[in-house]
């Protein structure tokens, strides 16, 4: 919402308060300042200035020196290249030392050796344009004496063309003799048309004495490059562009600021959507009026009425009470379209909105004048004089004021005339009934209707317009009324129709205004402050609420206080958030902190990151492809995913059962943005479907990857075996998984823990590897959190240091390649009689003189007896034991 | 023989201060102290001597034994000195040449400031509490005072995964507040970070999958007071004790009265600069009373519990810590980028 300054000054007088004032004391009441904008800020030194004589300039073809009175003694002489000023115009002057909008500085030089004391200015150099002004806009005549001819091609014109020379049909050239302004843009000239003289008018205002113009003898029209058929190029300097010529009740000397009503401070709030009262002068007026302790200044329209009754003329049905508690109306006629005057055209501009025409200008100053946005239709256009409120019928068409053809539906409420609808309700009017220069009679809406129903409409539709957007957030039903008296109290100001007597106001739901109870000790509990219930009875009269004894009656635009809370926030908000007390909570303490869980996530955090892996955080959504990607088999239950039904896009879609694809994808853009290496991890959560269930199960999956050097299969399963050890998971068994189908068949690892399986890891399959354009070794785990921290050593329990002294024996046995080391170390495990302490591997050999298809496996073995020193032959015994059951169960013999 | 005493005292330490060997220094020793050496020697022959210069003799025979051990000995630990100089300096190495280092991983970003922040409230009594990301509606909106028709309901801006949009992906970590008041009676105080969802498109500012951190804390006699001041002590925590704060009047469904929280900018101390677009705060939070119809709804009784709630985004906060202009990093995870956390 963007506030004129000058305007809100209307209601409350916060004239001696500053900007910054201004923006801080609003904010800090709840009105959220976002930006204060100076409108004339950037202007200096720029004056009116009126024409007084003009010389063509001496050594320029195309350019004239005019002297200008600036409202000093002497007049000043400035230099100009644009055509369309005439002797007595007045023009924007930017004097010597002058700055205009953008930072643009002005001082006096001399153009082709004549001296110039400044420049005229047009709209763009003064930050505007013509819709702005729209008086501003140009219109160009064809002048023969700027005419180029084409390069390659034949002159269409002599250059010695003289008046009578026929150019085409009845379109001959012509000299002007005399060119007299009669009113603004609007030229009488005399003209030789070689025959004899002829006397026609015309808006283009480029002519001056002694040019040579096209003229239609049939019309009487002064042809422009249009009418022509001729290019820009052709005639140069024939543009319709040039010096703004003022059209404003101003003098010579006057600065152009306040000319141009650009002396106005803007400030732009932030209005949350609970407020819409404020978004219009008088909410933000009764605001500030209670944040500076300023009487607010409301004004009543009134309207004379002409004595007419609109009773002979129309009347109102609301079909459906539901979405339209009420409608008011008022009829005009004998209106007269035409633009509004400067000072609205100015409060329009500083709010934002553009100048159209006196009649649409009005509503637009209404809606944000009182908030309540308005409707005006060419009753003209509407068939029989009754007016029904009425749920489109099904497939209903209609074409709205921006040219857009629309299909309605029964859910969406119009204004309908008799035949067809004329206004899709709250959102936008129908083209069948615009206000056009003709329109002679004008109906005013100001409704109030159902807010989801018009932003459901204007949703279906997609045209959230201005006046949508203000009606989804629920209006005041009684600010319909006033609103309508004000437009039509501007029309009578304005003097652009004749209001007829009377007002349509159909009431088809009662206002009942909210009533609560002040309970200053309950709004005091909840602040934590000491507020007397007359300092809170003051603010909240201050603020419209009417008090009977302690029954407060809540104001019909505040439909968002239904509750004591809300009354606190009145309350606080006045009293002033920061002039609240800050304390600590009493009360019990509570123990807090993280659960065992969170725990466990913050220090596999930090051990990841010790071994060099770095946490990443991907999106929980994939794409369903990702799973063809990662060569998910298609009967797989992990392709049952939690399908989000109005995605972004395809590759948001899914919520992830599985986290490979995010990390793979994070590793390929890493690999893509030629980083050598990476080591990744992220506690990434999956989102599992369960059948008959609402939600879904969300699990958290432990997954590491990478790639580059260093990395390989057993520096990958190291690191996997550290976050196990840190975890305390003692009981982790490997088996070779040779069926995942995303990882290669022979570097793949099942994990067990506790005889469940909790997690896969190993190399990424080099086809699904290609599927991420990558083709180096990769590395991929996925653990789940859950069941590995259901499979941690709860308590430690300390075990006495050894008294006795180890026995170690090295054993080598040789042994089918295929056999897995596990299963050997299991047997060593089991073999013995309970001496055998630790295993360790430390050689595996194949090649002579091993034979073919064999491995040699080595153990150092360390036992021990707990209660006395172990005897060589004790030891023997169990090594015996041990490579017997190596060779019984995987055929291993000692080497 | 006193004349060859001294002589051999005198032979015997130049010897010994000759040698430059532990070797040759023992041989010294063996020639001169040992059982055949020349001072053995000598003093057998003292019993030939007449009986009154005997004693004189002795005690010069002894002076001189003494002091060729000594010179010995003082010998031996100089050429071991001299020895353990000569290897310690053939060990000597160039220490700035770079160690066999570890290379560490690095904590994300958003990581390091929701761990900072979890940090500051669990120490203020606070568990961190969790709830599940796809969401039924009844929590992410219903429960939470937001009514049927609130735009945010709108399949435009939250991600729906039933068609009667009874279940989405949550947009915003406030159900969490739900799930605990449900789950347990008060004191409660609590924080959530957590992911949230909502329809944006990918940009430099906007991302569909962000995290907030949610907070609460619902007990008899809370008041917006406390509030002010536990928030004012968070803030401080997390930037400084200088930092200044303003609590201003704001809207949200679910807090009542509601508040957004500033803080003095501290590039321009409240002056206006580019970094808080020239208002001098930079809004951190939003925050406010809980709504009594939310606590109703949870089965807490207003007349005797109260409580404030606050929630906050984390992008925007590790953006402007750490200096990103582009929120798209975040997710991209690019080596280089989380290498400098």
């Amino acid at each position: 919402m963007k506030l004129s300054r000058k305007w809100l000054n209307e209601f409350v007088d916060c004239s001696s308060v500053s900007d910054k004032e201004f923006a801080e004391a609003m904010t800090i009441s709840g009105s959220k300042v976002e930006i204060v904008t100076d409108l004339g800020a950037e202007f200096h030194n720029v004056v009116v200035g009126r024409c007084l004589s003009m010389e063509r300039h001496p050594n320029s073809d195309h350019m004239w020196v005019l002297q200008i009175d600036v409202g000093a003694e002497e007049p000043i002489q400035i230099c100009t290249g644009a055509w369309n000023v005439h002797v007595g115009d007045l023009v924007p002057v930017a004097k010597h030392k002058s700055t205009l909008p953008g930072g643009v500085k002005i001082t006096k030089g001399k153009l082709r050796g004549v001296v110039s004391n400044g420049m005229l200015c047009g709209l763009s150099e003064l930050g505007l344009d013509t819709r702005d002004f729209p008086y501003g806009a140009i219109q160009a005549a064809a002048i023969l004496g700027d005419y180029h001819v084409l390069p390659g091609e034949q002159p269409s014109i002599p250059a010695d063309v003289a008046p009578g020379h026929k150019i085409y049909g009845k379109v001959i050239a012509a000299r002007v003799e005399k060119c007299e302004t009669v009113a603004y843009a609007q030229f009488r000239l005399t003209l030789d048309t070689g025959k004899g003289q002829a006397e026609t008018t015309t808006p283009c205002q480029n002519i001056h004495e002694g040019d040579m113009i096209c003229y239609n003898t049939a019309t009487g029209e002064v042809l422009t490059l249009a009418g022509l058929h001729a290019q820009q190029k052709e005639f140069p300097n024939c543009i319709e562009d040039g010096i703004f010529i003022l059209n404003e009740d101003c003098k010579p000397g006057d600065d152009l600021t306040q000319v141009l009503g650009l002396d106005d401070h803007v400030v732009e709030f932030e209005i949350t959507p609970n407020r819409p009262d404020c978004l219009g002068v008088i909410g933000l007026a009764r605001e500030a009026a209670v944040t500076f302790g300023q009487p607010l200044q409301l004004h009543q329209p009134e309207v004379k009425g002409c004595g007419e009754s609109i009773l002979n003329h129309a009347d109102v049905d609301i079909l459906d009470p539901d979405l339209c508690p009420r409608y008011c109306g008022r009829l005009v006629r004998n209106v007269k379209i035409g633009p509004s005057p400067k000072w609205m055209r100015e409060r329009l501009r500083a709010s934002g909105v553009r100048p159209i025409n006196n009649i649409v200008d009005i509503t637009n100053y209404v809606m944000l004048e009182y908030g309540q946005p308005m409707h005006s239709f060419d009753f003209a256009c509407v068939e029989g004089s009754h007016i029904n409120v009425r749920r489109a019928y099904p497939d209903e068409e209609m074409t709205t004021l921006d040219g857009k053809p629309h299909k309605l539906s029964e859910n969406m409420l119009v204004i309908a005339d008799e035949k067809k609808p004329v206004c899709i309700a709250g959102v936008m009017g129908g083209a069948n009934s615009e206000i056009t220069d003709q329109t002679t009679s004008v109906f005013f809406e100001s409704a109030n209707f159902n807010g989801v129903s018009i932003r459901k409409t204007a949703m279906a539709l997609g045209m959230r317009t201005e006046a949508s957007g203000r009606y989804e957030k629920g209006l005041d039903p009684m600010n319909t009324l006033p609103a309508v008296e004000r437009a039509c109290e501007l029309v009578e100001l304005l003097g652009c129709g004749e209001v007829l007597d009377g007002i349509i106001d159909v009431v088809a739901q009662d206002y009942v205004p909210t009533s609560l109870q002040l309970q200053p000790d309950k709004v005091n509990k909840l602040l934590g402050t000491d507020i007397s219930a007359e300092e809170m009875k003051k603010i909240l009269t201050d603020l419209g609420f009417t008090l009977e004894g302690d029954t407060i009656y809540v104001p019909s635009w505040r439909s968002d206080v239904a509750h004591y809370s809300d009354i606190a926030e009145e309350v606080a908000r006045f009293y002033g958030y920061n002039n609240l007390p800050t304390t600590l909570m009493k009360g019990d303490t509570t123990r807090g902190g993280l659960t065992d869980k969170q725990k466990a996530e913050k220090s596999l955090g930090q051990i990841f990151r010790g071994l060099g892996y770095s946490e990443i955080l991907t999106y929980s959504f994939i794409s369903p492809s990702d799973y063809s990607k990662i060569r998910m088999p298609e009967d797989s239950p992990l392709r049952k995913s939690v399908t989000i039904l109005n995605p972004l896009g395809e590759d948001t879609s899914i919520m992830r059962t599985t986290a490979i694809p995010s990390l793979l994808e994070t590793l390929a853009r890493n690999y893509n943005h030629r980083n050598p290496a990476a080591k990744l991890y992220e506690i990434a959560k999956i989102y599992l479907p369960v059948e008959g269930q609402e939600l879904a199960d969300e699990r958290q999956q432990l997954c590491l990857g990478g790639y580059g050097e260093g990395l390989d299969f057993f520096s990958f399963k190291g690191a996997i075996e550290t976050v196990l050890d840190a975890l305390g998971i003692q009981d982790a068994k490997y088996t070779a998984k040779k069926d995942d189908p995303t990882f290669h068949p022979g570097r793949c690892a099942q994990l067990w823990v506790g005889g469940k399986a909790v997690g896969t890891f190993g190399q990424i399959h080099p086809l699904v590897a290609k599927n991420y354009g990558m083709d180096l070794p990769l590395f991929a785990a996925q653990l789940d959190f859950a069941d590995l921290l259901a499979c941690r050593q709860s308590e430690v329990l300390y075990q006495p240091l050894p008294k006795f002294p180890a026995v170690e024996r090295d054993i080598a046995v040789v042994c089918d390649e295929s056999i897995p080391v596990a299963q050997l170390s299991d047997c060593i495990a089991r073999g013995g009689k309970g001496l055998v302490k630790e295993v360790k591997l430390f050689d595996i050999y194949t090649g002579k003189p091993i034979p073919q298809g064999k491995k040699s496996v080595a153990f150092a073995l360390k036992l021990r007896a707990e209660d006395h020193t172990l005897t060589d032959a004790e030891a023997d015994g169990d090594i015996k034991a041990i490579l017997a059951l190596l060779e019984q169960e995987c055929q291993a013999v000692l080497r | 023989m006193k004349e060859q005493l001294a002589k051999i005292r005198d032979e015997a330490l130049e010897a010994i201060r000759g040698t430059d060997a532990a070797a040759a220094l023992d041989a010294v020793r063996v020639k001169y102290l040992g059982k055949k050496g020349e001072l053995t020697a000598l003093l057998k022959q003292t019993g030939k001597l007449p009986p009154e210069e005997r004693p004189v003799v002795g005690q010069l025979a002894n002076e001189v034994r003494t002091a060729l051990t000594e010179a010995i000995a003082a010998q031996n630990k100089a050429l071991a000195d001299a020895a353990l100089n000569l290897k310690l300096a053939a060990e000597t190495v160039d220490v700035t040449i770079p160690g066999t280092k570890t290379e560490l991983g690095h904590k994300h970003p958003l990581s390091i400031v929701i761990d900072e922040i979890t940090d500051v409230f669990t120490g203020m009594g606070f568990e961190v509490a969790e709830g599940p990301e796809v969401e039924l509606a009844d929590y992410n909106f219903t429960k939470l005072n937001i009514e049927e028709g609130h735009p945010g309901r709108e399949w435009t801006d939250t991600f729906y995964t039933k068609e009667d949009s009874s279940v989405l992906l949550r947009s915003q970590t406030s159900p969490i507040q739900i799930r605990v008041m449900e789950a347990k009676k008060p004191p409660i105080r609590m924080i959530a970070p957590g992911r949230v969802f909502r329809k944006d498109e990918v940009d430099a500012t906007h991302s569909p999958m962000f995290h907030q951190i949610e907070g609460m804390v619902v007990d008899k006699g809370i008041t917006m007071a406390d509030l002010k001041g536990t928030l004012n002590e968070v803030v401080k925590a997390l930037y400084g004790p200088d930092a200044v704060t303003r609590f201003r009047p704001h809207h949200f469904p679910f807090t009542e009265p509601s508040c957004e929280v500033d803080m003095q900018c501290f590039e321009c101390k409240g002056k206006g600069c580019p970094m808080c677009k020239g208002e001098g705060w930079i809004e951190i939070l939003g925050a406010g009373m809980v709504h009594p119809k939310v606590l109703e709804g949870c089965g807490i009784d207003t007349e005797v519990y109260s409580g404030w709630a606050f929630g906050m985004g984390v992008e925007r906060l590790v953006m402007r810590r750490f200096g990103i202009k582009d929120l798209r990093l975040l997710f991209e995870n690019d080596v280089r980028f989380l290498k400098q956390f």
